[in-house]
């Protein structure tokens, strides 16, 4: 059977309108002579909608907003012409029950705040009430404290890309990133036994020494997670979808953003290259050789590129850390903050009353205040306590980094379209647990 | 794209400044203050009122009615540029005889030098300081918190509204210390409350009238509203 080519056209325009949405063909009209008069086009069909703008309201319950936080946003047309935010809607009063809380007792609290980031808080918290104690920890202590905080930090972070590729359009990255996010989760359930709500640090110490074997299964982490990052980054990084949806867009130049007080990658995309760990150093961040990222361009593209980056940091510290790894003690040797083990508490006297002193009653510190800043994934995590020399504090003050940022989005999607106040604010990496506390 | 400038922190200490480390074995008390501190005395003299150094970190206590004035001259000043404000907060004491505390926590970035401002409120005196949001952006909210928490009235403030607490919140400020930790109100009043609310009333006045959405809305709600019933959160 013989076959015949047939060409079709397809018309990528709608058949019978012009670009600008008029008829092509018009009507042939004659006058009196039966000459014909050419009429003219008729207005254009779209109505005239300048001035009237619309108030539509994102949240409390959009996925895209990362919890509930509430957008009332002011359009004129697609363009945000202002946005008011709203937060408050998970606040549960974590400053306020601090301060009926021993300091140990507050350390869990401390869990649920910023959800994504637990160990870096307990040991925040724990650097803020060892200030305040006037102790020093041990040296196996502080390294175990620096691994906490950057797997926390991955941890944060390779939740940040996966949600954030969500919101961009991007599934594959996310199961990615999750999968990582998964096998950490898993090392600190050996480590202390909880997934999410860690509280892996006490006043003085940890809850625990790392398991057995522990440092073979980071190890194999360390070595398999870059190959992680550079799959994610081949998906992304030049991807034109990805470009198109994230470059240019909620650009803060350096002066605004320290003058918004933004921290974290937030400031270091607008290339100020303010980081906790280098500038005022804990945890002997400074014996550490690492690299802080910093962008030039201070848009939502910048801020990616930043926190990948960070993620090869934080291994890049890591290794170090593992290498470096002393042995001795965890937790300090004084009877004032520490309990003491548990065969000695039920068989000596002396370790029986600083067991009952330190369960009933509470480390007391003295009189005095502190506040301690620590590099969280979000920015600038600093905790302020103030003593009156009884084991509650009188003040728990978190300073939350997600809150500080997030008071800048305003300023950021103001001028640019609704669908890209989603790419903005899953850039400023929120999390409304530590927003509203 | 133009492209920013990278501003190094530490900038202003110079090449030959001491790395910074990890502070080690702090005093409680004294210890090297601040240097700003000693030029904040030279500048401002009786609205400085005492200095202290408490583990390590130094605390300014400064003249409340002068508060936002001695803030500007450390953000101006080329020998001080606290350019960073890190944090607004307020500390109420158990013993209700000791003042209110303001506390404001400021950092050079480029001379990498943290100072913490205190300003004393005494019992008795009507709780309001200067707002210094017309310095540093980053106020906006904090101050706004601090006024929810406490209710410190930041004058200047071009927004002061509650935050973290709705807007129709009766109960005070649950930071104080008078306020007990279960709030003012019983379970049964606050679930009363609760359900008092007009679920259908989403949006404040003012977002209500940027849009002239207030001539959409239902005619016996607009007659609520304009009798001064206020919207929800």
């Amino acid at each position: 059977m013989a076959t015949t080519t047939r060409t079709i056209e397809v018309e990528l325009s709608t058949s019978g309108l012009d670009a600008a949405g008029r008829p092509q063909r018009v009507p042939i009209v004659t006058n009196d002579g039966g000459t014909a008069v050419a009429l003219e086009a008729p207005p254009m069909l779209e109505p005239d909608l300048d001035g009237e703008h619309m108030l539509i309201n994102i949240g409390p319950q959009h996925p895209a907003t990362h919890g509930v936080l509430r957008l009332v946003l002011e359009l004129d047309g697609e363009t945000v012409v202002r946005c008011i935010p709203h937060v408050g809607y998970l606040h549960c009063g974590f400053e306020k029950i601090g301060e009926y809380r021993q300091y140990n007792q507050i350390i869990p609290w401390t869990d649920r705040e910023d959800y994504l980031n637990s160990p870096g808080n307990n040991v925040a918290f724990a650097l803020g009430a060892e200030r305040l104690f006037g102790i020093d920890i041990t040296e196996r202590c502080t390294v175990l404290r620096v691994i906490a905080c950057e797997l926390s930090r991955m941890m944060s972070h390779f939740v940040w890309l996966g949600t954030t590729c969500i919101d961009i359009g991007a599934f594959t990255p996310f199961l990615w990133s999750f999968q990582q996010r998964e096998s950490i989760y898993t090392m600190l359930e050996q480590w202390c036994g909880a997934r999410l709500t860690t509280t892996l640090t006490r006043v003085g110490g940890m809850a625990a020494d790392i398991p057995d074997g522990w440092t073979a299964r980071l190890e194999q982490f360390i070595e398999h997670v870059p190959k992680v990052i550079d799959e994610i980054e081949s998906m992304l990084t030049r991807n034109a979808i990805w470009i198109g949806r994230t470059i240019g867009l909620g650009v803060m130049s350096p002066e605004e953003a320290v003058n918004y007080g933004l921290s974290g990658p937030m400031v270091r995309a607008s290339g100020v290259s303010y980081d906790v760990r280098k500038d005022f150093p804990y945890l002997d961040y400074e014996t550490y050789d690492f690299d802080v990222p910093v962008g030039v361009n201070g848009d939502v593209y910048d801020r990616y590129l930043v926190r990948v980056e960070e993620l090869r940091q934080s291994t890049r510290i890591l290794r170090q850390a593992l290498d470096r790894l002393p042995g001795g003690p965890v937790n300090i040797d004084d009877p004032r903050v520490i309990l003491p083990p548990k065969h000695k508490a039920m068989s000596e006297m002396e370790s029986m009353i600083h067991h009952f002193k330190n369960v009933m009653e509470g480390p007391r510190p003295p009189v005095g205040e502190a506040y301690v800043a620590v590099e969280s994934p979000k920015g600038e995590k600093g905790y302020y306590m103030v003593s009156d020399g009884t084991s509650k504090p009188v003040r728990w003050r978190i300073r939350p980094p997600s809150f500080v940022n997030l008071s800048a989005i305003p300023r950021m999607v103001e001028g640019h379209l609704l669908s890209d106040v989603i790419a903005i604010n899953a850039s400023i990496d929120i999390v409304m647990g530590e927003i509203d506390r | 794209m133009e492209s920013f400038t990278i501003v190094a922190v530490g900038q202003a200490l110079g090449k030959s400044a001491p790395a910074p480390a990890t502070p080690k074995k702090i005093p409680n008390r004294g210890g090297e203050a601040n240097p700003s501190a000693a030029a904040l005395k030279a500048q401002f003299g009786d609205a400085i009122h005492r200095v202290d150094v408490v583990w390590g970190e130094t605390t300014v206590y400064i003249d409340p009615t002068r508060a936002k004035q001695i803030v500007q001259w450390l953000h101006d000043d080329p020998s001080q540029q606290y350019d960073y404000l890190s944090d607004i907060t307020a500390v109420e004491y158990r013993d209700l005889e000791q003042p209110i505390e303001v506390v404001w926590h400021l950092r050079s970035l480029p001379y990498r030098r943290f100072l913490r401002l205190k300003a004393l409120i005494q019992k008795g005196q009507p709780l309001q300081i200067q707002s210094v949001h017309s310095i540093y952006k980053s106020a906006d909210w904090m101050e706004r918190e601090c006024y929810d928490m406490f209710g410190i009235s930041f004058i200047g403030h071009p927004d002061l509204r509650r935050i973290l607490m709705w807007e129709q919140y009766r109960e005070g400020y649950p930071l104080r210390k008078d306020f007990p930790l279960r709030g003012r109100f019983s379970r049964s009043e606050q679930l009363r409350q609760a359900l008092s609310q007009n679920p259908e009333a989403k949006y404040s006045m003012e977002e209500l009238s940027i849009a002239e959405a207030f001539e959409e809305l239902p005619k016996d709600m607009q007659q609520r509203l304009r009798a001064g019933e206020k919207t929800g959160e």
